[in-house]
């Protein structure tokens, strides 16, 4: 390792990745034991594998910057501050959920946040990200619009036309492609003709960079670079997170187009343990505090999980509220 | 009063808008330097400047999405789709996201944003380019869709489409934008969501319409007149919310209606509007609810086939009688 961990970012901040990503893997295999419980229905995406990206990302982002993403973004919600016992609640289909229980895993959103939305047509976000942005700059506010996106997305054609819209009007849009090389079960090379995503902003002329999706701290630094630079400049900015997901697409889906070999090689890049042990070896916590940290996070999503099953099910008559004002 | 085309009313109720509300930005294909391709845009460029009339790549799905989250964040954008024609490959955005973003995420965000687009067929444009696909959104909850017969509404209307906190789809026709009628200069003149006009009393049967078909349908009660059959014509305004009791009550009252829609007949809105006059006045009917219509074809190029694939006065006539005398 080139570069100490201490030399970028203070004890406290490095302890705040771990936990955040390790609530945000606690909180995934929450969710899987709760699908296969029937507390959790519908479709279900984990996230377990790409925590560095989520909490690295988010903490180089500034609090007003809109955060938008896919269908696979419980741990971006939580990370951006949403109660983790509020989106289980949503998970769960309940009146307390963060959506009241109407938009499920794939729909989270809380303004308050700023995170402004799960979007489950692959793709969707793109238009919403570039219009937010927009409006902060109509608005005269500094703030950027976070697009997030899987590498199943970058051959919607509203890709590439919001990469063209954004640059052509000049809008503060920082997209972050979480390349972990599988649409549902057709890998990166077998639908892309260049399959390196980050280099397909050229012809928009957006600057772009890829960066190690498995190290928060690398991510967390070339999101930070690149914010800034979005800001500085009012132009967006690709960055190509290269990471992986260690569960099937979605909890129906056993991945079973990927390797036991290729799966193994990913789970030594484990990002939490990884890092946990970069913690330890310079010091900045020790393994007790690591393992602290770690019950603290399944004692929250046990709560979590409590709080779900306790809470109402929405009353009937709320089907028809909320759709128009 | 004064008396202005379609197309000019539209053109000041956006000017009185972004006049009353800095929030409200205009963007769509030529919609700026060139003023629209139905000029329904002309000098907005040179009042309200480039950053809030744009125009944009020719990306129909972005226009409405960049809308959806630029109304997310708190404008509330008029965005122009050139035709309704190119609505449909704009339709995951106006369906998956701008009907849907205020229900999905809880009721947590609002979608003030409407889509203007010309449409309709006769013209001789062709396949492509002469639909009337009005029936499409109004299927989909979550939308306000309008659609204006007259000069006067079409400002009112979009008018309160632009100041409505929900998406509206807002539809024009493009054989009405020379029609000429009063327009009142009020600036606060809004016409409400939901609320049908009975543009002519009658007696005899109900002619229920929108848009065009509005008008065709005063063409064929005047002539119906003549021959002692009494029309009254409902114009719905707005295709959602859709006014049933207005057209049931009328319904109730003649006894008979007529449905007259531009789009295809099957699963056209006609067929909607039918259920809900038996359904709500079966016991006053005297004959069955009728609808004249689209042809189910796409629409030929040649006018002498064209003519056929749309309503006229005369099938409209056709059908009025064959309600009064029972042929049916």
């Amino acid at each position: 390792m080139d570069v100490t961990l201490r030399g970028v970012l203070p004890d406290r901040e490095l302890l705040r990745f771990y936990e955040q990503m390790v609530l945000c893997r606690e909180f995934e295999e929450a969710c899987a034991e709760q699908y296969a419980k029937g507390q959790i229905t519908g479709f279900l995406h984990l996230y377990s594998g790409q925590e560095a990206v989520a909490v690295g990302a988010t903490a180089g982002l500034h609090r007003d910057d809109y955060i938008l993403s896919a269908y696979r973004e419980h741990a971006q919600a939580i990370v951006r501050g949403a109660e983790p016992k509020r989106v289980m609640a949503e998970l769960f289909g309940r009146a307390t959920g963060v959506c009241k229980g109407k938009g499920g895993s794939m729909h989270l959103f809380d303004p308050t946040l700023n995170f402004m939305g799960g979007y489950a047509i692959v793709g969707g976000q793109f238009p919403v990200a570039v219009g937010l942005a927009f409006a902060a700059k109509y608005r005269g506010e500094t703030r950027l619009a976070a697009c997030f996106f899987g590498d199943g997305a970058v051959n919607q054609g509203n890709f590439h036309e919001g990469l063209n819209w954004s640059r052509l009007w000049e809008l503060p849009v920082l997209f972050v492609c979480e390349n972990n090389f599988y649409g549902i079960g057709t890998e990166v090379h077998r639908s892309s003709a260049v399959p390196d995503i980050h280099k397909r902003t050229c012809g928009y002329d957006i600057p772009s960079e890829k960066v190690d999706g498995m190290d928060v701290v690398a991510v967390y630094q070339a999101v930070k670079r690149a914010a800034d630079w979005v800001r500085e400049h009012g132009r967006p900015y690709l960055i190509e997170a290269v990471t992986y997901r260690f569960r099937g697409h979605s909890m129906a889906d056993p991945a079973k187009y990927r390797s036991p070999a290729e799966h193994e090689i990913w789970k030594a890049r484990d990002p939490i343990p990884n890092f946990g042990r970069r913690l330890v070896a310079e010091g900045v916590a020790s393994q007790g505090q690591l393992d602290g940290i770690g019950e603290k996070a399944r004692s929250l999503v046990a709560e979590a999980v409590t709080f779900a099953e306790e809470s109402p099910w929405p009353a009937d008559d709320e089907v028809y509220e909320d759709i128009y004002v | 009063m004064p008396e202005m085309t379609y197309r000019d009313a539209l053109n000041l109720a956006l000017k009185e808008e972004m006049r009353h509300d800095p929030s409200v930005v205009v963007w769509g294909e030529d919609v700026a330097l060139y003023e629209g391709s139905f000029k329904v845009t002309r000098g907005l460029l040179a009042e309200f400047g480039e950053e809030r009339v744009r125009d944009t790549p020719i990306s129909e799905n972005t226009i409405v999405g960049v809308a959806v989250g630029a109304a997310m964040g708190g404008l509330r954008p008029v965005a122009e789709l050139m035709t309704v024609n190119f609505a449909l490959l704009a339709m995951d955005q106006i369906i998956n996201h701008m009907a849907k973003a205020r229900s999905m995420f809880g009721g947590q965000t609002t979608i003030p944003m409407t889509v203007r687009m010309p449409g309709g067929g006769g013209s001789q444009l062709a396949a492509q380019h002469s639909q009337s696909l009005e029936t499409y959104f109004m299927h989909c909850p979550g939308l306000r869709v309008a659609y204006p017969a007259t000069p006067a509404d079409a400002k009112g209307l979009l008018k309160t489409a632009i100041r409505d906190n929900n998406p509206t789809i807002f539809l024009e026709h493009e054989l009405l934008y020379n029609s000429k009628g009063e327009v009142p200069e009020d600036p606060e003149f809004l016409v409400p969501f939901g609320r049908a006009a009975v543009m002519r009393e009658g007696r005899d049967v109900t002619l229920v319409a929108y848009a065009r078909m509005s008008i065709l349908a005063l063409q064929a009660a005047a002539d119906l007149e003549k021959e002692g059959i009494s029309c009254e014509v409902i114009d719905l305004r707005t295709l959602a919310p859709l006014d049933t009791e207005t057209f049931v009550a009328s319904a109730r009252k003649t006894g008979r209606a007529v449905v007259v829609e531009e789009c295809w007949e099957t699963a056209g809105l006609g067929g909607e509007i039918a259920y809900r006059i038996h359904r709500g006045c079966f016991d006053a009917l005297l004959a069955p609810v009728q609808r004249v219509a689209g042809l189910d074809v796409p629409m030929p190029y040649s006018r002498q086939l064209e003519r056929l694939c749309i309503p006229r006065p005369e099938t409209i006539i056709t059908a009025v009688r064959d309600v009064v005398s029972g042929r049916y």
